[in-house]
Order: C-alpha cells, then structure tokens, then sequence
C-alpha cells in the first residue's frame, strides 16, 4: 500500500503510523454522559469501503496526515494535512 | 574548543573493499560539515523562511515540497512542511538564528546530532534502494532534491547532490551502524571508502 504524502509524494506503507480513527467526535469534556463516553472510547462502526483516518508519516516528514481509506480495497481516496492550515500553505493538492 | 571526533571509529576503512570485478561501483565518504541546523518556519511562513536561508547562504530555495539546492559552503533542502535541513559552516546555525525573526520561524542547531555520508558513483541508486523504500531514478529524485526516509526505524534525510551522488544524514548514534550496513549493501558492486 502507498500512501500519497501531500509533502513527500507516494511511500511506502512502512514509513506510517495508524493514529486512529478520524470519524470520532469528543464529547464535551464537561460531559457526564456515560454512553456518549462508553461510545467515544470504544465502540467503532469498522465500515466496509470508504474510512476517514488519521496516519502519521513517521518515517518521513513527520506530518499527521487524514486519509480517506477504503477498507476493502485499499485504494487510499485522498490524503491532507491533519493541520488544515498546512493544506493551504504547502502541499501539492 | 573540543575536537569533534568521528562516531565511525574503526568501521571507517579507508580503501577499496567488496567485489572489484569491475573496478569500485561506488565512493562512500564522511562528509559532515561543521554545522547543520534545522530550520522550522510557522504555518504559512514556509517562503519567508526559504527566504531568509537563501540570503544567509547564498542558495537559492523555494517553499515548494521536497526542493532544495546546493552551493559551495552550503545546501539545504525540505524535509517537511515548513522545515529545512541546512548545512554549513561552524557559525552556521547562529548565522541563521540571527537573521530569522522570531515571527517567520525557529532554528534548531543539529551539528553535534548529524554524521553526512556520502555515496557516490555509477551504483549509488542500486545500492540506497536496496535500504530506502524511495525511488532514487533522477526523474522522480532530481538533482538537489531532499527527501525525508527510513532505513529501518532509522532517520535518513537525503540530498541528491550530483547526478550520481547523494549525501545521507542520520542521527550520530546510529551513524556506525549505518555506514556498516551501507558498506554491506555496496559489496556486491565494490566501493572505496575516501580517506
Ligand atoms: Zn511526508
């Protein structure tokens, strides 16, 4: 699997890092809903097909990354910046 | 002042080794300089900061990813968003750290963390892919392009510096194990460790 770093270009899965899930939402910190919690920490809807994620290219240029990976195949649909400011100000997208 | 002293001790082996069927395929040489420097620019500030390295060091860089350029005291290349690997003379990164303000960016002095190799010749491609997962043909890594890699978990920041020459940079602490596993990987075609 290659992975299309917006400032390295195309490498090598071995160069990334998995940094979880990029669909989650933290519930307010001031929340005391117990489900809403039991949900953010553990429960995933492990899709099939199409899955926003967050990789770092750690052997690389270090930068976190949100992939939009598709889960059966592989094909990697697209790939920014996780600091969004970094998209507009490098990157080749 | 101390005397910086080669972390490559006695792997260093000045001469020709390997399989010389054809004459050594490779040179491998220490070419550290005496001061490198990591420079990180603020979101956005990627092109004021090239700037400010291209006028303290006379090269000539851009903000575009991967790009670089290589002069005759200096070079310096990206090696990720908003940063550059800079290399230089001794005052180097004191250099650099007065002429960037604070608002562009932050220097890091590196020079006592870096060991440069240098592998140059006609299988200097051949043998790096055989340890990097990039592609070294010089129409995807051209001339003064960095790039920013692994070799197994260990850091290697790669400047193409002649059509057939790249200078590597890795952590001092693992530079010996990295100039044996070079050496190793360069049997096969002969090289020539410079003295
Ligand atoms: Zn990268």
């Amino acid at each position: 699997m290659l992975i299309p770093c917006p400032h390295c270009g195309p490498r090598d899965l071995a160069e990334f890092s998995y940094q979880g899930d990029a669909t989650r939402v933290r519930p307010d910190p001031a929340s005391t809903d117990m489900k809403a919690w039991y949900d953010y920490v553990y429960n995933r809807p492990n899709p099939s097909g199409p899955h926003r994620e967050y990789w770092q290219h750690s052997g690389g240029c270090r930068a976190h990354l949100v992939v939009v990976r598709d889960t059966l195949s592989h094909e990697i649909i697209s790939v920014a910046f996780a600091h969004a400011g970094l998209n507009t100000a490098e990157g080749r997208q | 002042m101390v005397e910086r002293e080669s972390p490559l001790g006695a792997a260093f082996r000045p001469g020709r080794h390997g399989n010389l069927s054809a004459g050594p395929g490779l040179r491998i040489s220490e070419v550290t300089p005496s001061g490198i420097a990591e420079a990180a620019a603020w979101p956005g500030m990627k092109a004021a900061l090239a700037e400010v390295i291209s006028s303290v060091t006379a090269l000539s860089l851009s903000a575009e990813p991967n790009t670089g350029d290589v002069g005759p005291e200096s070079s310096a290349f990206s090696i990720g968003p908003q940063r550059f690997l800079v290399t230089g003379g001794a005052d180097l990164p004191a250099r650099l750290a007065a002429a960037l303000p604070l608002e562009i960016g932050t220097v890091t002095d590196l020079s006592h963390g870096r060991t440069a190799i240098r592998i140059e010749g006609a299988r200097a491609g051949w043998v790096l892919s055989k340890l990097f997962a990039i592609d070294f043909h010089a129409e995807a890594f051209p001339l003064t392009e960095g790039r920013a890699t692994v070799h197994h978990d260990i850091f290697a920041q790669i400047q193409r510096i002649s059509p057939n020459g790249f200078d590597i940079y890795v952590f001092r602490s693992f530079a010996r194990a990295f100039w044996l596993e070079l050496c190793e990987a360069a049997e096969e075609v002969g090289y020539e460790v410079a003295g």
